[in-house]
C-alpha cells in the first residue's frame, strides 16, 4: 500500500535555533498519528511544516495526490498547494477563532469550503451544512447563528464540520481540546472518534495530552528539543516508554 | 451650455503633464486585464477624499480639449457634486459640457449608469470608494491580492448566502460583484444591481478610487457576469412604480418624501432622461402639480 504522505528529514531552523530536526515517518490511509511533547519541543513547528503553513528548510512531504499519484508538496506551485489545502487537506487549529470566520454565520462557515471548490447551489449547500452541523451536535435552528454565539466547545465542533464536509483525506490538528473543560472534551474526542473512523480519516494530532492520543491515536512520536526521541504504537510507548524523556511524560500524568 | 473660459492659472485639466501620464498608464493597463485592480499613484485633489477624487484624476487624464463632460451624481445632472465637478473642469479645461447623455463624450458619474444606451466614442468614468469586493469578508489586503491571482472566490459567495440565509434572498442591491470577462472579480461601484446588466456596453468604462489608489476597467463589449447561485439568480431590481413625472415604467426610480403626512412620489434618478421624455410628451402620474 502506498503511504499518503511520506516525510522526509523534514527540518525547519528559526535562525541558529532548532525547530524540528530530521523528522521521518510514513503514514498510511485511515491511521491516526500522534504527536506528544512539552512546550517548545517542535510539535507546532512540524506540524505547520507538514500543513504547508511554514516553509521547511530541508526535507521532502509527499502526499499520495488523487490525481497525480505521490507528490511532494513543498515543491508544487501555490495555487496547487492552497487547492489541496481545501479539498483533501484540513487543518483544525487549536483556537477555533483562528479557525472560523467569526463574522459569517455557522451555515456559511461550513458552506465557505463547498463554495471554494464550486458549489454554486444554495439549497444544496445549506442542505449540507445543516447535515454537518447534526454531525458534530449543533441544533439545525442554530444554522444562522454566528460563532460568536456559540460556546467554545461548539465552536471547536463547528470548526470541525468546516473542515471535513469537503471530505478530505488528510487532516491536520493542533491541540483539538485545548482550552476545553474536561467533560466538553470528552464529547469532542467521543465525537472526533466517531467521525474518523467512520470516513475512514488520516489525521495527524499535535497535544500535550496523553488522554488524547491515547484515545484517538494509532501511533505515536514524542518529540524533545525538536527531535523525535521515541515512536511506536501508542499503547506500547505509553504503557513501557523506553526514552527517558518519554517516561517522565508518562509519568507526570495526574492518576486520579 | 456655453463652455467656460479655461482659467490659464491651472495647467489643462487640473493635474500636470506627468501626473496624467501615470495614469494614463495605469488606465492602459486596466484595460488589458479587465477587472483587475491596477495601482496608481493617487494625487491630492482639491476636494475631500470621497467626494470623487478617483473619478476626478481619471476624468481629467481622459479629457481632450475637444470633449464635451457629463458630469452625475446618483443619475442627476444637478447635485452638489455634480455641479461642482462640472465647474472644476470647466474652469480648469475650458470645456464644453452638457447634460445630454447622447452628446457627452466623457461622462463622469456616482452611483448610476444612465438610462440612455452608451455606445463607441463614449467614456463612462466611475467614482469608486472601495474598490476591492472582497474587502468585508477578508479584511488583509495581502490575502485578498493573493485570492484574485488565484482566482479563489468561494468567499464572494459567502457574502451572497448570507443574504439568503438572513433575508431569504440575495439582498445586496448595490455595489453587486460581477465577474469580468470569466476571470476577475469586480465591484462595480455603488450602482444599483437595475444597472448590472448594462455593464456591458459599448463604452469605455473606467473606475477611479482616489484614496486606495486603485484603477479598473471594462473595456466595450466585455462579458460581464452578476455573481448568483443556481437556484437564487441575479434579479435586477427597482422600485414597483412607474415615474410620477415621466410615466416611465422601465427606468430606476428614486423616492422622494413631499410631505410629513406620508406623502410621496417616485421619479427617475436619470434627470437627462426624464426631461427628455417630458419634452417628447409623456405624463406621469403628478405632472403638471407643483410637486416639489
Amino acid at each position: 500500500m502506498t503511504p499518503l504522505l511520506q516525510v522526509r528529514d523534514l527540518t525547519k531552523r528559526y535562525g541558529a535555533r532548532l525547530g524540528c530536526g530530521d523528522v521521518s515517518f510514513d503514514l498510511y490511509p485511515g491511521e491516526v498519528m500522534g504527536i506528544v511533547g512539552e512546550s517548545g519541543s517542535g510539535k507546532s513547528t512540524l506540524l505547520n511544516c507538514l500543513a504547508g503553513n511554514q516553509p521547511p528548510d530541508e526535507g521532502q512531504v509527499i502526499f499520495d495526490t488523487r490525481a497525480d499519484g505521490p507528490v511532494d508538496t513543498l515543491t508544487m506551485s501555490e495555487p496547487e498547494r492552497r487547492m489541496l489545502g481545501r479539498t483533501d487537506w484540513a487543518f483544525v487549529h487549536q483556537n477555533a477563532r483562528d479557525g472560523l470566520r467569526m463574522g459569517v454565520s455557522a451555515g456559511a462557515n461550513v458552506g465557505e469550503r463547498l463554495m471554494a471548490v464550486g458549489a454554486r447551489h444554495y439549497g444544496d449547500i445549506r442542505a449540507q451544512a445543516v447535515d454537518w452541523l447534526g454531525r458534530v451536535e449543533i441544533a439545525e435552528d442554530r444554522v444562522d447563528d454566528r460563532p460568536r454565539a456559540f460556546s467554545g466547545g461548539m465552536q471547536q465542533r463547528l470548526q470541525i464540520a468546516r473542515n471535513l464536509v469537503t471530505g478530505p483525506r488528510l487532516v491536520f490538528m493542533d491541540e483539538p481540546t485545548g482550552g476545553l473543560d474536561v467533560s466538553v472534551q470528552a464529547r469532542l474526542l467521543d465525537l472526533l472518534r466517531g467521525l474518523v473512523r467512520e470516513m475512514g480519516l488520516s489525521a495527524i494530532i499535535v497535544t500535550h495530552d496523553l488522554a488524547v492520543v491515547r484515545l484517538l491515536a494509532d501511533r505515536l512520536m514524542v518529540m524533545k528539543s525538536g527531535a523525535v526521541v521515541e515512536t511506536g504504537l501508542t499503547d506500547q510507548v505509553l504503557d513501557d516508554p523506553q526514552h527517558g524523556y518519554t517516561q517522565l511524560l508518562v509519568s507526570s500524568v495526574l492518576q486520579v | 451650455m456655453t463652455a467656460m473660459q479655461h482659467d490659464p492659472a491651472y495647467n489643462f485639466a487640473y493635474l500636470d503633464e506627468q501626473t496624467k501620464r501615470m495614469i494614463r498608464r495605469a488606465l492602459l493597463k486596466a484595460l488589458a486585464i479587465p477587472g483587475y485592480q491596477v495601482p496608481f499613484a493617487s494625487r491630492e485633489m482639491p476636494m475631500p477624499y470621497g467626494w470623487g477624487t478617483g473619478g476626478v484624476q481619471v476624468t481629467a487624464a481622459c479629457l481632450t480639449p475637444e470633449d464635451r463632460l457629463k458630469v452625475i451624481d446618483q443619475g442627476a445632472d444637478d447635485t452638489t457634486n455634480a455641479v461642482s465637478i462640472r465647474k472644476f473642469f470647466e474652469r480648469t479645461a475650458g470645456v464644453a459640457t452638457t447634460e445630454h447623455t447622447n452628446e457627452a463624450s466623457v461622462i463622469q458619474t456616482r452611483h448610476r449608469i444612465p438610462e440612455a444606451p452608451l455606445g463607441a466614442g463614449q467614456i463612462l468614468v466611475y467614482q469608486v470608494p472601495i474598490p476591492e469586493p472582497l474587502r468585508f469578508l477578508e479584511p488583509r489586503e495581502t490575502e485578498t491580492r493573493k485570492m484574485h491571482a488565484l482566482e479563489e472566490y468561494g468567499l464572494m459567495y459567502v457574502k451572497l448566502y448570507e443574504d439568503i440565509a438572513h433575508n431569504g434572498a440575495i439582498s445586496t442591491a448595490y455595489a453587486y460583484p460581477v465577474k469580468v470577462e470569466g476571470r476577475y472579480v469586480m465591484d462595480p461601484s455603488p450602482i444599483p444591481k437595475f444597472d448590472n446588466p448594462k455593464l456591458e456596453s459599448g463604452a469605455i468604462q473606467l473606475f477611479g478610487a482616489g484614496r486606495e489608489q486603485r484603477i479598473y476597467a471594462i473595456p466595450p463589449y466585455t462579458q460581464v457576469v452578476s455573481l448568483d447561485f443556481e437556484d437564487h439568480p441575479f434579479e435586477p431590481s427597482k422600485a414597483d412604480h412607474d415615474c410620477d413625472l415621466c410615466g416611465c415604467g422601465t427606468s430606476y426610480l428614486d423616492e422622494v418624501i413631499t410631505d410629513d403626512a406620508g406623502g410621496r412620489m417616485f421619479v427617475c434618478s436619470d434627470t437627462d432622461f426624464c426631461a427628455a421624455r417630458q419634452a417628447e410628451g409623456h405624463r406621469g402620474r403628478l405632472s403638471g402639480e407643483d410637486a416639489a
